[in-house]
Protein backbone atom coordinates (compact mmCIF):
# COMPACT_ATOMS: atom_id res chain seq x y z
CA UNK A 1 0.00 0.00 0.00
CA UNK A 2 1.50 3.29 -1.05
CA UNK A 3 1.79 6.20 1.35
CA UNK A 4 -0.76 8.13 -0.71
CA UNK A 5 -3.31 5.34 -0.34
CA UNK A 6 -2.60 5.17 3.39
CA UNK A 7 -3.26 8.91 3.72
CA UNK A 8 -6.47 8.57 1.74
CA UNK A 9 -7.81 5.84 4.03
CA UNK A 10 -6.70 7.74 7.13
CA UNK A 11 -8.52 10.89 6.06
CA UNK A 12 -11.58 8.98 4.86
CA UNK A 13 -11.96 6.95 8.06
CA UNK A 14 -11.50 10.02 10.27
CA UNK A 15 -13.97 11.99 8.12
CA UNK A 16 -16.69 9.33 8.34
CA UNK A 17 -16.03 8.68 12.03
CA UNK A 18 -16.29 12.38 12.80
CA UNK A 19 -19.52 12.60 10.78
CA UNK A 20 -21.03 9.75 12.81
CA UNK A 21 -20.02 11.50 16.03
CA UNK A 22 -21.61 14.77 14.79
CA UNK A 23 -25.03 13.18 14.45
CA UNK A 24 -24.96 11.07 17.62
CA UNK A 25 -23.47 13.34 20.30
CA UNK A 26 -25.80 14.52 23.05
CA UNK A 27 -24.07 17.87 23.52
CA UNK A 28 -24.33 20.23 20.50
CA UNK A 29 -20.93 21.77 21.36
CA UNK A 30 -19.31 18.37 20.85
CA UNK A 31 -21.19 18.04 17.56
CA UNK A 32 -19.74 21.31 16.30
CA UNK A 33 -16.22 20.29 17.33
CA UNK A 34 -16.55 16.95 15.52
CA UNK A 35 -17.84 18.86 12.50
CA UNK A 36 -14.59 20.87 12.59
CA UNK A 37 -12.65 17.57 12.59
CA UNK A 38 -14.72 16.34 9.63
CA UNK A 39 -13.97 19.51 7.65
CA UNK A 40 -10.25 19.21 8.41
CA UNK A 41 -10.14 15.66 7.07
CA UNK A 42 -12.17 16.63 4.01
CA UNK A 43 -9.56 19.32 3.35
CA UNK A 44 -6.93 16.57 3.51
CA UNK A 45 -8.83 14.55 0.90
CA UNK A 46 -9.06 17.62 -1.34
CA UNK A 47 -5.33 18.15 -0.96
CA UNK A 48 -4.77 14.57 -2.18
CA UNK A 49 -6.94 15.38 -5.21
CA UNK A 50 -4.67 18.36 -5.98
CA UNK A 51 -7.26 21.01 -5.14
CA UNK A 52 -4.87 22.94 -2.89
CA UNK A 53 -6.56 26.33 -3.00
CA UNK A 54 -9.98 24.95 -2.07
CA UNK A 55 -8.51 22.75 0.66
CA UNK A 56 -6.96 25.81 2.32
CA UNK A 57 -10.13 27.85 1.68
CA UNK A 58 -12.17 25.13 3.37
CA UNK A 59 -9.99 25.29 6.48
CA UNK A 60 -9.86 29.10 6.57
CA UNK A 61 -13.46 29.89 5.66
CA UNK A 62 -15.30 26.90 7.06
CA UNK A 63 -13.31 25.93 10.11
CA UNK A 64 -12.21 29.48 10.81
CA UNK A 65 -15.43 31.40 10.25
CA UNK A 66 -18.58 29.32 9.74
CA UNK A 67 -17.87 26.74 12.44
CA UNK A 68 -16.93 29.46 14.94
CA UNK A 69 -20.27 31.11 14.11
CA UNK A 70 -21.99 27.80 14.83
CA UNK A 71 -20.08 27.51 18.09
CA UNK A 72 -21.09 31.04 19.15
CA UNK A 73 -24.74 30.33 18.44
CA UNK A 74 -24.68 26.97 20.24
CA UNK A 75 -23.14 28.55 23.31
CA UNK A 76 -25.46 31.59 23.20
CA UNK A 77 -28.69 29.59 23.11
CA UNK A 78 -29.84 27.93 26.30
CA UNK A 79 -31.08 24.67 24.78
CA UNK A 80 -32.93 21.96 26.64
CA UNK A 81 -31.06 18.98 25.20
CA UNK A 82 -33.20 16.28 26.84
CA UNK A 83 -36.37 17.60 25.23
CA UNK A 84 -34.77 17.82 21.81
CA UNK A 85 -33.45 14.25 22.01
CA UNK A 86 -36.87 12.80 22.90
CA UNK A 87 -37.41 10.75 19.72
CA UNK A 88 -33.76 9.80 19.24
CA UNK A 89 -33.90 6.11 20.17
CA UNK A 90 -37.26 5.60 18.48
CA UNK A 91 -36.13 7.00 15.13
CA UNK A 92 -32.69 5.34 15.23
CA UNK A 93 -33.71 2.06 13.46
CA UNK A 94 -35.47 3.96 10.68
CA UNK A 95 -32.49 6.25 10.21
CA UNK A 96 -30.09 3.28 10.16
CA UNK A 97 -32.16 1.37 7.60
CA UNK A 98 -32.56 4.40 5.31
CA UNK A 99 -28.87 5.29 5.54
CA UNK A 100 -27.66 1.73 4.91
CA UNK A 101 -29.99 1.24 1.92
CA UNK A 102 -29.00 4.61 0.46
CA UNK A 103 -25.29 4.00 0.96
CA UNK A 104 -25.52 0.49 -0.52
CA UNK A 105 -27.34 1.73 -3.61
CA UNK A 106 -24.90 4.58 -4.13
CA UNK A 107 -21.90 2.26 -3.69
CA UNK A 108 -23.33 -0.17 -6.26
CA UNK A 109 -23.78 2.62 -8.78
CA UNK A 110 -20.55 4.49 -8.03
CA UNK A 111 -18.42 1.42 -7.34
CA UNK A 112 -15.18 0.34 -9.02
CA UNK A 113 -17.09 -1.38 -11.85
CA UNK A 114 -18.01 1.94 -13.44
CA UNK A 115 -15.69 4.50 -11.89
CA UNK A 116 -12.64 2.38 -11.22
CA UNK A 117 -9.13 2.97 -12.50
CA UNK A 118 -9.96 1.08 -15.73
CA UNK A 119 -12.58 3.60 -16.82
CA UNK A 120 -11.03 6.70 -15.22
CA UNK A 121 -7.27 6.39 -15.15
CA UNK A 122 -5.55 8.45 -12.48
CA UNK A 123 -4.15 11.60 -14.13
CA UNK A 124 -0.46 12.36 -13.96
CA UNK A 125 0.67 14.44 -11.02
CA UNK A 126 1.23 18.08 -11.89
CA UNK A 127 4.84 19.28 -11.93
CA UNK A 128 6.24 21.08 -8.90
CA UNK A 129 5.85 24.54 -10.45
CA UNK A 130 2.15 24.00 -11.18
CA UNK A 131 0.02 26.69 -9.53
CA UNK A 132 -3.51 25.60 -8.68
CA UNK A 133 -4.47 29.04 -7.36
CA UNK A 134 -3.35 30.77 -10.56
CA UNK A 135 -5.26 28.35 -12.76
CA UNK A 136 -8.39 28.71 -10.64
CA UNK A 137 -8.10 32.49 -10.64
CA UNK A 138 -7.63 32.57 -14.40
CA UNK A 139 -10.85 30.61 -14.99
CA UNK A 140 -12.70 32.53 -12.29
CA UNK A 141 -11.88 36.02 -13.55
CA UNK A 142 -12.34 35.34 -17.27
CA UNK A 143 -14.98 32.69 -17.98
CA UNK A 144 -16.89 32.96 -14.73
CA UNK A 145 -16.58 36.64 -13.90
CA UNK A 146 -20.35 37.21 -14.05
CA UNK A 147 -21.05 34.36 -11.62
CA UNK A 148 -18.26 35.70 -9.42
CA UNK A 149 -19.94 39.11 -9.22
CA UNK A 150 -23.27 37.45 -8.38
CA UNK A 151 -21.54 35.49 -5.61
CA UNK A 152 -20.24 38.78 -4.21
CA UNK A 153 -23.78 40.22 -4.23
CA UNK A 154 -25.08 37.09 -2.47
CA UNK A 155 -22.51 37.58 0.28
CA UNK A 156 -23.51 41.24 0.62
CA UNK A 157 -27.18 40.24 0.90
CA UNK A 158 -26.13 37.67 3.50
CA UNK A 159 -24.37 40.32 5.61
CA UNK A 160 -27.29 42.76 5.41
CA UNK A 161 -29.88 40.03 6.13
CA UNK A 162 -28.01 38.58 9.09
CA UNK A 163 -27.45 42.00 10.68
CA UNK A 164 -30.98 43.30 10.07
CA UNK A 165 -32.50 40.07 11.43
CA UNK A 166 -30.60 40.11 14.69
CA UNK A 167 -30.44 43.88 15.25
CA UNK A 168 -32.41 44.68 18.36
CA UNK A 169 -33.29 48.18 19.55
CA UNK A 170 -33.89 48.37 23.26
CA UNK A 171 -36.37 51.13 24.13
CA UNK A 172 -34.55 52.00 27.36
CA UNK A 173 -31.16 52.68 25.75
CA UNK A 174 -30.30 56.35 25.38
CA UNK A 175 -28.72 57.41 22.14
CA UNK A 176 -28.42 60.60 20.10
CA UNK A 177 -30.27 61.13 16.85
CA UNK A 178 -27.63 62.54 14.47
CA UNK A 179 -30.25 63.80 11.99
CA UNK A 180 -31.94 66.07 14.51
CA UNK A 181 -28.53 67.12 15.85
CA UNK A 182 -27.41 68.28 12.43
CA UNK A 183 -30.76 69.81 11.57
CA UNK A 184 -30.91 72.11 14.56
CA UNK A 185 -30.93 75.85 13.75
CA UNK A 186 -29.34 78.61 15.77
CA UNK A 187 -32.67 80.32 16.35
CA UNK A 188 -34.07 77.23 18.08
CA UNK A 189 -31.50 77.50 20.82
CA UNK A 190 -30.41 81.13 20.94
CA UNK A 191 -32.75 84.03 21.67
CA UNK A 192 -31.49 87.49 20.65
CA UNK A 193 -33.07 90.26 22.64
CA UNK A 194 -33.00 93.85 21.45
CA UNK A 195 -32.69 96.41 24.22
CA UNK A 196 -31.77 100.05 24.49
CA UNK A 197 -28.25 100.85 25.53
CA UNK A 198 -28.00 102.03 29.10
CA UNK A 199 -26.56 105.44 29.74
CA UNK A 200 -23.50 105.73 31.90
CA UNK A 201 -24.12 107.42 35.17
CA UNK B 1 -3.39 4.49 -6.83
CA UNK B 2 -6.53 6.14 -5.54
CA UNK B 3 -9.43 5.54 -7.93
CA UNK B 4 -12.29 7.91 -8.67
CA UNK B 5 -14.68 5.35 -7.17
CA UNK B 6 -12.87 5.63 -3.80
CA UNK B 7 -13.68 9.34 -3.56
CA UNK B 8 -17.25 8.76 -4.76
CA UNK B 9 -17.85 6.01 -2.19
CA UNK B 10 -16.52 8.15 0.67
CA UNK B 11 -18.81 10.99 -0.43
CA UNK B 12 -21.78 8.62 -0.77
CA UNK B 13 -21.29 7.22 2.74
CA UNK B 14 -20.88 10.75 4.12
CA UNK B 15 -24.12 11.81 2.44
CA UNK B 16 -25.93 8.77 3.88
CA UNK B 17 -24.62 9.56 7.37
CA UNK B 18 -25.95 13.10 7.13
CA UNK B 19 -29.36 11.82 5.92
CA UNK B 20 -29.42 9.54 8.97
CA UNK B 21 -28.50 12.60 11.08
CA UNK B 22 -31.55 14.45 9.76
CA UNK B 23 -33.74 11.51 10.78
CA UNK B 24 -32.16 11.24 14.23
CA UNK B 25 -32.09 14.94 15.14
CA UNK B 26 -35.29 16.06 13.48
CA UNK B 27 -36.29 18.15 16.53
CA UNK B 28 -33.11 20.20 16.76
CA UNK B 29 -32.78 22.92 14.11
CA UNK B 30 -29.11 23.43 14.96
CA UNK B 31 -28.22 19.78 14.24
CA UNK B 32 -30.31 19.91 11.06
CA UNK B 33 -28.20 22.84 9.83
CA UNK B 34 -25.01 20.92 10.65
CA UNK B 35 -26.28 17.89 8.70
CA UNK B 36 -26.97 20.13 5.71
CA UNK B 37 -23.37 21.37 5.94
CA UNK B 38 -22.15 17.75 5.90
CA UNK B 39 -24.30 17.02 2.84
CA UNK B 40 -22.80 19.99 1.01
CA UNK B 41 -19.35 18.71 1.95
CA UNK B 42 -20.16 15.32 0.40
CA UNK B 43 -21.30 17.00 -2.81
CA UNK B 44 -18.15 19.11 -2.87
CA UNK B 45 -15.97 15.99 -2.52
CA UNK B 46 -17.67 14.58 -5.63
CA UNK B 47 -17.00 17.79 -7.56
CA UNK B 48 -13.33 17.85 -6.53
CA UNK B 49 -12.84 14.18 -7.41
CA UNK B 50 -14.36 14.55 -10.87
CA UNK B 51 -12.42 17.76 -11.43
CA UNK B 52 -9.19 15.89 -10.62
CA UNK B 53 -9.88 12.80 -12.71
CA UNK B 54 -11.23 14.69 -15.74
CA UNK B 55 -8.47 17.37 -15.44
CA UNK B 56 -11.11 20.08 -15.67
CA UNK B 57 -10.80 23.12 -13.41
CA UNK B 58 -14.49 24.01 -13.78
CA UNK B 59 -15.41 21.50 -11.08
CA UNK B 60 -13.29 23.44 -8.61
CA UNK B 61 -14.92 26.70 -9.71
CA UNK B 62 -18.29 25.14 -8.89
CA UNK B 63 -17.05 24.11 -5.42
CA UNK B 64 -15.92 27.70 -4.89
CA UNK B 65 -19.43 28.98 -5.55
CA UNK B 66 -21.03 26.25 -3.42
CA UNK B 67 -18.77 27.28 -0.52
CA UNK B 68 -19.78 30.93 -0.99
CA UNK B 69 -23.50 30.21 -1.03
CA UNK B 70 -23.21 27.74 1.87
CA UNK B 71 -21.43 30.36 3.99
CA UNK B 72 -24.21 32.89 3.28
CA UNK B 73 -26.82 30.24 4.01
CA UNK B 74 -25.22 29.34 7.34
CA UNK B 75 -25.01 33.00 8.38
CA UNK B 76 -28.65 33.74 7.56
CA UNK B 77 -29.86 30.40 8.95
CA UNK B 78 -28.14 31.00 12.26
CA UNK B 79 -29.47 34.58 12.38
CA UNK B 80 -33.00 33.25 11.89
CA UNK B 81 -32.32 30.67 14.61
CA UNK B 82 -31.24 33.37 17.07
CA UNK B 83 -34.34 35.48 16.35
CA UNK B 84 -36.49 32.36 16.70
CA UNK B 85 -34.98 31.51 20.07
CA UNK B 86 -35.48 35.08 21.28
CA UNK B 87 -39.19 35.07 20.50
CA UNK B 88 -40.17 31.44 21.27
CA UNK B 89 -37.45 30.40 23.79
CA UNK B 90 -37.10 27.06 21.97
CA UNK B 91 -35.56 25.60 18.81
CA UNK B 92 -37.73 22.48 18.79
CA UNK B 93 -39.08 21.99 15.28
CA UNK B 94 -42.32 20.53 16.69
CA UNK B 95 -43.09 23.85 18.44
CA UNK B 96 -42.71 25.95 15.31
CA UNK B 97 -46.35 25.87 14.26
CA UNK B 98 -47.18 29.59 14.12
CA UNK B 99 -47.97 29.40 10.41
CA UNK B 100 -50.39 26.45 10.91
CA UNK B 101 -48.92 24.67 7.91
Amino acid sequence: MSFEKFLFYLFAVLLLGAAVMVITRRNPVHSVLFLVLAFFNAAGLWMLAEAEFLAIALVLVYVGAVMVLFLFVVMMLDINVAELRAGFVRSAPVALVVAVIMAAELVVVLGPARFGLDSYAAPDRHPADYNNTAELGLALFTQHIYAFEIAAVILLVGIVAAISLTLRRRPETKYLDPASQVGVKAKDRLKIVKMDPEENA
Amino acid sequence: MIALSDYLIVAAILFSISVAGIFLNRKNVLLLLMCVELMLLAVNINFIAFSHFLSDVNGQIFVFFILTVAAAEAAIGLAILVVLFRTRRTINVADLDALKG
